[in-house]
């Protein structure tokens, strides 16, 4: 098992360094023209090539993907900057905001907490009641409960997330005004206290959940109603197990094993980022800070969140795998 | 229907009511294209130590009938009705709580097919300890004690090694051994074999039929062997139950089967065994046509679509009139068919016999 992780996290490291070279040469083959971006109003042909200098915008492209590449790779991180005005970023360095000059890295990981309570908050709910929904309309198929159930999970996909999350914004805070206006100062849960932050995030939370929870409820009713159609069950009752023991210990063990795959999948994708939730409820989060990158053509930006996004996809593949091998004792790692 | 099949066994000592007693037993389920009427009117007798086979082809009601014994169509859409008397309990109309008492520690089944059977998510030994503690309020130890033991018993070999294996481990021989283990966890006194041997080759099959016997003769207990392999059913058991869509169409002892059979289907049954002395052109013979649906079932004879003698009926009763289940001669001998019973016999003797 040791050695299966160390070898998928090697492969870890090749899909990145493939991720970041698409991400950087795509980037460069959109008409963007960073240099203007950065020398501001007062362009002229001369500042502009003294940017190009600086930046290094007129070294081949291989070499600056080389040069941002050093930031990551090696230890001590890299300098940016021109003979002068040198400065050191430090490890992981994605390099500075062509926007603003804030270096990535800093950026990230101050948007990353917001993110990581929204993605986290919400997966409790839709796993809570995604599992709960299913399970209940599985083990009551055809009745009233079931069609509901199935009722719901319909509305919950189908029901776009941008007209979802706007219409609870408008009716919990413009027209009961229960709660208060979104405010990013409140997504800090150890300076504002639990009260606020669960004011803060309750609405987003639910706004993201709809969707899973919708998928997770049909998953589950699936994979139970055909796990209870298995002989192993039927052997389950034929020893004389009460239904509680079948249902939970037999039936539900095996139902819940791809649940445990995609849920994985899904909790590692959104920790890049819920781009449309974070947006409507004002959240600056990764996904908000992803979509700002891309709409100011903020190359060091863009490659940051991108590459760090990637490797919640890729370690939540790991662990998920590895879940999966000690779940189902068929599935031998080697 | 109040037919019914006397065990061709010993006197019951007891002289009253047999272990097992089942009384015109019918499962249907309701589904989306109409009412599937699985068996319809199945009735008969076992004693403890005995051996009954059912046979009969895939869809003629074997597994429905031993899954009601069991009580494991409550809860489900299925319709049972008739009597099953278990040693003076009726457990067709026997509640839940009360039957699952009975799972497992009075009746055990033993599945087809243990690879679905067995849960792939647990060890061999924690499935068998689990059909031990459900009935007894005894520690671990003991349960382990008596699953290292059985499985000793049925002839896995390092068993205290096997005990902690996953079914997927065990070869398909062992799985089945194991499954049987399962079923002997609490000394049943009836036991359901659902075709045991169905999915193992022949030299296993033949060891897993001797290790039945062996455990027979041990613990005394009734055994039910549900196969469509006349193989088995003659080297296993003493009474033997024919089933064609749902009902039974003959019934006797394991002799009045093989060697005085009297309904067609039977001949057709016997005919399609392979056997290695046989004479002729060395082909097998196969019964034409399908089984019938069981949502349709014919109006007179259930066979009567695949019967290639109702040219010895007079009359259309063969596709009007559902033959009784009768007596014929003396014994525990019942034959359903409309051809008349000396005429069978010579049908039998004379195209039937010297084809087998």
């Amino acid at each position: 098992m040791g050695r299966y992780v160390i070898r998928r996290l090697l492969q870890t490291v090749v899909i990145l360094i493939v991720i970041s070279a698409i991400t950087f040469f795509l980037f460069w083959a959109t008409p963007a023209n960073p240099a203007l971006l950065i020398c501001g109003k007062n362009c002229n042909s001369e500042t502009v090539a003294q940017v190009n200098a600086t930046y290094g915008f007129d070294d081949p492209l291989i070499v600056q993907y080389g040069t941002y590449m050093q930031g990551l790779v090696s230890p001590g991180g890299r300098t940016i900057g021109s003979e002068g005005s040198e400065r050191e970023c430090a490890w992981p360095c994605f390099g500075e905001s062509y926007q603003n000059g804030i270096p990535v890295w800093d950026s990230i990981s101050d948007a990353f907490p917001a993110t990581l309570w929204l993605a986290v908050g919400a997966a409790i709910l839709w796993l809570f009641f995604g599992v709960l929904l299913g399970l209940i309309a599985a083990l009551r198929k055809g009745k009233l409960v079931d069609k509901l159930s199935v009722g719901l999970a319909l509305f919950g996909v189908s029901f776009p997330t941008l007209v979802f999350g706007y219409l609870l914004l408008f009716l919990f805070i413009v027209k009961l005004q229960w709660l208060p206006f979104p405010d990013t100062a409140n997504a800090a849960l150890f300076t504002v206290g639990p009260v606020k932050w669960l004011q803060f995030y309750i609405l987003p939370w639910m706004t993201l959940a709809l969707v899973f929870a919708a998928l997770y409820t049909r998953l589950t009713r699936a994979n139970m109603i055909d796990t209870m159609n298995e002989d192993y069950i039927r052997t389950a009752r034929a020893k004389g197990l009460d239904e509680r023991t079948v249902v939970f210990k037999h039936g539900l063990r095996s139902a819940l094993t791809p649940i445990v795959t995609i849920f994985g999948l899904d909790l590692g994708g959104l920790l890049g980022g819920a781009v449309i939730t974070e947006q409507i409820f004002s959240i600056t989060g990764l996904g908000k800070f992803a979509i700002d990158s891309v709409l100011s053509n903020d190359l060091p930006a863009i490659m940051g969140v991108v590459l760090f996004a990637a490797i919640f996809i890729v370690v939540a593949n790991i662990v998920v795998d590895v879940l999966y091998a000690i779940i189902d004792p068929r599935v031998r790692l080697s | 229907m109040t037919e019914s099949v006397t065990s061709a066994a010993l006197p019951d000592a007891r002289a009253g009511k047999p272990f097992l007693e089942v009384k015109d037993l019918q499962v249907h389920f309701p589904t989306d294209d109409g009412l599937v009427k699985a068996v319809n009117g199945l009735s008969f007798t076992l004693e403890r130590g005995k051996t009954l086979g059912i046979v009969g082809e895939s869809g003629s009601g074997k597994s429905v009938s031993s899954l009601a014994i069991m009580g494991l169509h409550k809860g489900s859409r299925a319709q049972v009705s008739g009597e099953i008397w278990l040693d003076g309990s009726e457990l067709v109309s026997m509640s839940v709580p009360e039957i699952r008492r009975l799972r497992g520690r009075q009746v055990a089944m033993i599945f087809q097919d243990p690879l679905s059977a067995m849960h792939p998510f647990y060890r061999v030994g924690d499935q068998l300890t689990e059909a031990y503690l459900v009935h007894n309020d005894a520690p671990k130890a003991v349960a382990k004690k008596r699953a290292v033991e059985l499985l000793d018993r049925v002839g896995i070999p390092s068993p205290q090694k096997r005990f902690d294996d996953y079914p997927h481990q065990f070869s398909g021989g062992m799985r089945q051994r194991a499954m049987i283990a399962m079923a002997l966890m609490c000394d049943p006194q009836l036991l359901i074999a659902d075709e045991p041997t169905t999915a193992l080759d022949v030299t296993v099959q033949a060891q897993i039929l001797d290790l039945m016997m062996d455990l027979q003769k041990e613990f005394n207990s009734a055994i039910i062997m549900i196969t469509h392999d006349l193989g088995v059913i003659a080297q296993m058991t003493q009474d033997v139950v024919v089933m064609y869509g749902g009902r039974v169409v003959e019934t006797g002892n394991v002799r009045d089967i093989f060697y005085r059979p009297e309904m067609p289907y039977t001949w057709g049954l016997l005919g399609s065994i392979p056997r290695v002395n046989r004479s002729g052109d060395g082909r097998l013979k196969s019964i034409r046509g399908t089984p019938p649906s069981l949502i349709n079932l014919p109006k007179g004879c259930p066979f009567q679509p695949r019967c290639d003698y109702q040219q010895y009926v007079e009359g259309h009763s063969c596709v009007d009139e559902l033959p009784e289940l009768l007596q014929i001669a003396t014994g525990g001998h019942r034959v359903r068919c409309h051809i008349d019973s000396e005429k069978r016999k010579q049908l039998f003797a004379e195209q039937i016999k010297p084809k087998l």
